[in-house]
């Protein structure tokens, strides 16, 4: 890759961008707040992997997916088995009637480890699982559905019923997920206490870079051929498919790295909060997942881990003191976001400040903005 | 299973199964009849569809409470009236919506489902304001109530038939609009070819909310319908949703004869999955079954064009 | 909380004896002497306490799905305070409370509760309905060695230094019930049925185990998802079994359905064939399926709200004062009220608000005036109550047929049911 390439892939708007966000997330948040709250940032931060992900098939590919707790409770879920099974040794677990197994499996009278719980007590294969396993899934139903041309609001159902469908299988099969509780009270990864402060700091940080590796990806997607022919796709399909392109396999690619994505996402929420339920592989939350990109921009990978904070912190602090106002506040805010901003604050910020920016930077005086902001969306 | 049992007490049990599941398939078809005359003519999901519904229960718990305060000699007769007074109060509700919100988002149907999610936050706050946390029990008429036996060993549920004759009923009037009025007429031109329904002088604006207000008026009926079998509370609606949706997606969106087709086979599988193998299983197997054909179908099993 | 003053002696021997308090007896007196312990002496780690107030958190949901059921926890829970504080408070110090939203959301919960317990450092936590919601506060409070007062009836297989649970488990309801219909109905065979998830899946599996160690037949056992709204198959298959019992553990938006639609099915419950037996179905629930729909059958819970004592009476008259003429008291909500004074007896008998002197002080501990009668801590944190069965009635309470003789031992992990 040459220095060109990289140039036009990283302009200096975009790194103007990630170091302040980078200034914001690794130097501000951490001196500002004490450990409990920046354990929840980080708990926030979570999330944003799965806007990102969002941001690149929705905003940038048209295709809208309202189940993408799906793959971050399944990364989440991986590498919640190989947290529960360290945590499940034989000395720990004395009292249960079955030692060495984890607790919910011996409530449900199991006597040994399920065939396909073995693997995980490895944790090589643990963290590819975390990512294989979502995106083999995801690639499952992007292949049925993008091949034979589904699209828009049958897919998003049939994103909606996949998610039903794992939610109600887990809740279920209690036995061997946890059910309902989900799997709880993990203590250590590799033998490191994660429950420490000091740890919560450490993963604080991993959570992070990871975070800032997927904004790298992201960003190279979207300025390279690939990102141009997503979004030549979102307006255009039938033509991008006379020109040639094979275009279910661009979606397929899109909604499988946004599948990783919400994978690490679902991972490190696991390590930074300790537990890992069904309540976040459901219609429900993946909703509320989509509309964090929303609200940030769906069409700005940056802009959605903006959107993402604010809107968890919003629901944070308004849900202790106004939570009758806050479900108002969060339904208006859907319908705000898709009425009246929906560009989100990456629209706001692109009409109002962006300009003032460059007349800033440039020093000289400015000519008109050559940002449009981008129209509609969908078919 | 079956080895205990006589001929005639296994018949009446197959026959009851079937009854069980005819119900089921009429619950479907009301949940699903609303969405499916709002999706084909407009191609939105309304993700509300549930709070309209659960708005027509309220209704029915409004009108049932007045009627026992104040006309008890009428409690029989209530219930008409309140499924009547539910449709008016859905489809008003759904004019207003339509008039403030969809048409806004007319061309962009996948932030129609965000903006209707939203909707339905902020509709099942309200109820929760207004009606409280907790369900509300709606008083039942007493005919409603128990079970004909057509048989001795046949029992069927007056509920049950009242809902299959309901559904029945509401179904025959759709057609009769769809098919001999003359907003059905314009309603079947607008789907057709919206541009040219326009040119011609159609008011697309306003068939579009008429259609619109009918869809959640149906809605608020089979929510009134609803209170006899099921729970009325602020987030009653979220337990419809997704069966209502497939039903939908699976008929395909050319006409409502594939919506009660697609009703139809997703009721009897899952009823009799039910009855052979436990509930939980039924449903999952049911949903991969539903999602799977939709895979390698994905128009839905009874759509002859191919819709986007 | 409260803010009246009452530092005399004499106001306060006035008080006890008036009967609209319910003021628990101790086992020891400090409760009853005046000089206030110093704040240093009964306070070595650091939490919420003045020479004043002691501060302790309340966590349920308020919004959310399980806003409903959780409602008439806090109601209970601050009632209770409410009275405690009349009556003089904890070792001198008026309670002060601290409520935080569970939104009906696990991992909320869990957060709420380290905010109670390290950036509030709250005395003592009430709250907690669903054993999820436990579940993923229950390392919070082990590590961070709170004391959680947990009210809902549950499947056991739990017993946590951090927890005090003043609900039954599961064998103290199931047993006895399963006893008595056997007993007194002469029940041969047994439908389960059951939402699918944890509590009536271990529920059914010792209430399978004791009806077969009896002797007796299981014809059939199933589980519906959670929101599941259509029964008339499996309504279909009990009229083709034919059992004797109905044993329905049946939760939330589908108990509602599965009521009316088996009243609808033409199962008269007030028959008895099959009889019906729950034990998920308080007068909360009743409220929304509707007396007429569930009349006749049979729950089996430790208190009902038409329970004759005079302790229950002082009590429905205070909870109807303060919240509302119209409101039910279901077993859940009872067990709530039961937190705060069972929370004042052990620290006032260990003389500090240190959790592990509390902790140590608690088995023993009793309360003669529950309303649901007589409770005492056992050393696994369960409370040793009886166990009665009620008979659901046309205007939505139970008319309590049956108690059992001898208070019920709580035992979590009993040995040949798992």
């Amino acid at each position: 890759m040459s220095l060109i390439n990289l140039r036009s892939i990283y302009s200096r708007e975009t790194i103007i961008g990630f170091s302040v966000l980078a200034a914001l997330v690794f130097v501000l948040m951490p001196l500002v707040f004490d450990i409990f709250r920046l354990n929840l940032i980080g708990k926030y931060l979570t999330y944003a992997f799965v806007a990102i992900g969002i941001a690149l098939t929705w905003g940038y590919g048209g295709i809208l997916s309202l189940g993408q707790g799906v793959f971050f409770g399944l990364g989440g879920y991986c590498l919640a088995m190989f947290l529960k099974l360290e945590a499940s040794t034989p000395e720990a677990t004395k009292i249960q009637s079955t030692p060495g197994i984890p607790d919910f499996m011996d409530w449900n009278q199991l006597t040994e480890l399920p065939w396909f719980w073995e693997p995980f007590n490895h944790m090589g294969f643990s963290l590819i699982a975390v990512v294989a396993i979502p995106v083999l899934f995801a690639y499952v139903i992007a292949a049925a559905m993008f091949k034979r041309r589904v699209g828009g609001v049958y897919f998003a159902i049939i994103t909606q019923a996949v998610a039903a469908i794992l939610t109600i299988l887990i809740i279920g099969q209690q036995g061997y997920t946890g059910g309902v509780n989900g799997i709880t009270d993990l203590r250590t990864f590799g033998g490191w206490d994660i429950r420490t402060d000091s740890a919560k700091y450490i993963l604080y940080f991993v959570n992070g870079i990871l975070l800032f590796v997927c904004l790298f990806i992201a960003q190279f997607v979207i300025k390279s051929k690939l990102g141009r022919i997503l979004v030549a796709i979102r307006e255009r399909e039938e033509r991008v498919r006379f020109s040639g392109y094979s275009v279910s396999e661009f979606k397929i690619f899109i909604f499988c790295l946004a599948a990783a994505f919400s994978a690490i996402g679902g991972a490190m929420f696991t390590l930074q909060v300790g537990f890992m339920s069904p309540s976040f592989v459901g219609i429900v939350p993946s909703i509320e997942m989509v509309i964090f990109a929303a609200v940030g921009g769906r069409n700005s990978i940056i802009g959605v881990v903006y959107g993402t904070l604010l809107v968890n912190w919003a629901k944070t602090t308004f849900s202790e003191t106004f939570p009758e106002l806050w479900l108002f506040a969060m339904g208006a805010l859907f319908i705000g976001v898709v009425m009246a901003f929906p560009n989100g604050l990456a629209g706001l910020f692109n009409q109002h400040l962006r300009p003032k920016l460059h007349k800033l930077l440039s020093g000289k005086r400015s000519t008109e903005s050559t940002v449009t902001t981008v129209g509609q969306f969908d078919k | 299973m079956f080895a205990d049992y006589s001929m005639v007490e296994l018949t009446s049990i197959f026959a009851m199964q079937g009854f069980a599941g005819l119900i089921l398939f009429s619950v479907f078809v009301l949940m699903a009849l609303g969405l499916a005359i709002i999706f084909g003519q407009m191609g939105v999901i309304n993700m509300a569809h549930g709070e309209f519904m659960i708005l027509g229960a309220y209704v029915t718990y409004l009108t049932s409470s007045v009627f026992s305060t104040y006309l008890p000699e009428y409690f029989g007769s209530y219930f008409f009236l309140a499924m009547a007074l539910a449709f008016c109060a859905s489809a008003g509700l759904g004019a207003l919506v339509e008039w403030g919100m969809i048409r806004h988002l007319y061309r962009r149907p996948l932030d129609t489902l965000l903006a209707t999610w939203g909707l339905s936050l902020i509709l099942q706050q309200i109820y929760r304001s207004v009606f409280g946390a907790r369900e509300v029990g709606v008083e039942l008429p007493e005919w409603s109530m128990g079970s004909i036996a057509l048989t001795d060993m046949i029992e069927v549920p007056i509920n049950g038939i009242f809902v299959m004759c309901l559904t029945i009923a509401i179904t025959f009037c759709v057609y009769l609009m769809m098919q001999r009025s003359s907003l059905g007429k314009q309603i079947r031109a607008v789907v057709q070819n919206r541009p040219m329904a326009g040119a011609v002088g159609i008011n697309t604006e306003k068939v579009d909310r008429h259609t619109f207000a009918i869809g959640c008026g149906i809605a608020g009926i089979a929510g009134s319908a609803f209170t006899m079998i099921g729970s009325t509370g602020p987030t009653a609606g979220q337990l419809y949703i997704v069966d209502t949706f497939l039903v939908v997606v699976f008929g395909g969106a050319a006409s409502l004869l594939g919506t009660i087709a697609s009703a139809f086979t997703i009721s009897q599988a899952q009823s009799t999955m039910e009855f052979f193998l436990s509930g939980s299983m039924a449903k999952v197997l049911t949903l991969l079954v539903v999602v799977g054909i939709l895979m390698i179908r994905p128009q839905g099993l009874f759509t002859i064009k191919v819709r986007k | 909380m409260s803010d009246r003053k009452t530092r005399s002696f004499e106001i306060l021997r006035r008080k006890l004896l008036v009967a609209s308090l319910l003021v628990p007896t101790v086992t020891l007196a400090p409760s009853l002497t005046w000089a206030a312990p110093k704040t240093a002496d009964i306070n070595s780690t650091g939490l919420a306490v003045t020479d004043k107030t002691v501060t302790v958190g309340i966590l349920h949901s308020v919004t959310g799905t399980m806003a409903i059921s959780e409602t008439g926890s806090v109601q209970a829970e601050k009632l209770a305070i409410e009275q405690i504080n009349a009556a003089g408070g904890v070792l001198g110090r008026k309670i002060e409370f601290i409520q935080e939203d569970g939104a009906s959301d696990w991992p909320t919960f869990a957060e709420k509760s380290k905010k109670l317990l390290v950036n509030d450092k709250v005395a003592a936590v009430f709250g907690c309905w669903t054993s999820a919601s436990r579940k993923a506060v229950l390392p919070v409070f082990e590590q961070y060695n709170g004391m959680l007062y947990y009210p809902t009836f549950y499947e056991g297989l739990e017993q946590s230094p951090n927890v005090i649970y003043t609900g039954q488990e599961a064998t103290q309801q199931i047993i006895a019930g399963i006893d008595w219909v056997v007993k007194n109905k002469g029940a041969k065979k047994f439908f389960l049925l059951g939402s699918d998830y944890i509590w009536p899946r271990t529920s059914n599996k010792i209430a399978r185990k004791h009806i077969e160690k009896l002797g007796l037949k299981v014809v059939g056992e199933e589980y519906y998802p959670l929101g599941h709204t259509q029964f008339n198959s499996v309504i279909n298959k009990i009229k083709l079994k034919k059992p004797d019992v109905l044993y329905a553990i049946v939760v939330g938006g589908s108990n509602v359905a599965f009521y009316k639609q088996l009243k609808a099915a033409g199962i008269d419950m007030t028959k008895e064939a099959p009889t019906v037996l729950t034990i998920s179905v308080t007068e909360d629930e009743i409220r929304g399926i509707g007396g007429e729909n569930i009349e006749g059958a049979y729950a089996a819970m430790k208190y009902f709200q038409s329970l004759t004592n005079s302790n229950n009476q002082e009590f429905v008259k205070a909870f109807k004062a303060r919240w509302g003429d119209d409101i039910v008291i279901g077993d859940v909500t009872q067990a709530a009220y039961l937190g705060p004074w069972l929370w004042k007896a052990a620290v006032e008998k260990a003389g500090s608000f240190d959790i592990d002197k509390v902790r140590a002080a608690s088995p023993g501990i009793e309360l003669m005036t529950a309303p649901e009668g007589y409770v005492r801590i056992h050393e696994n944190h369960h409370l040793w109550s009886k166990t009665r069965i009620g008979k659901a009635k046309r205007d939505g309470q139970y008319e309590i047929i049956y108690e059992t003789d001898d208070l019920i031992e709580p035992d979590p992990f009993p040995a040949g049911y798992q």
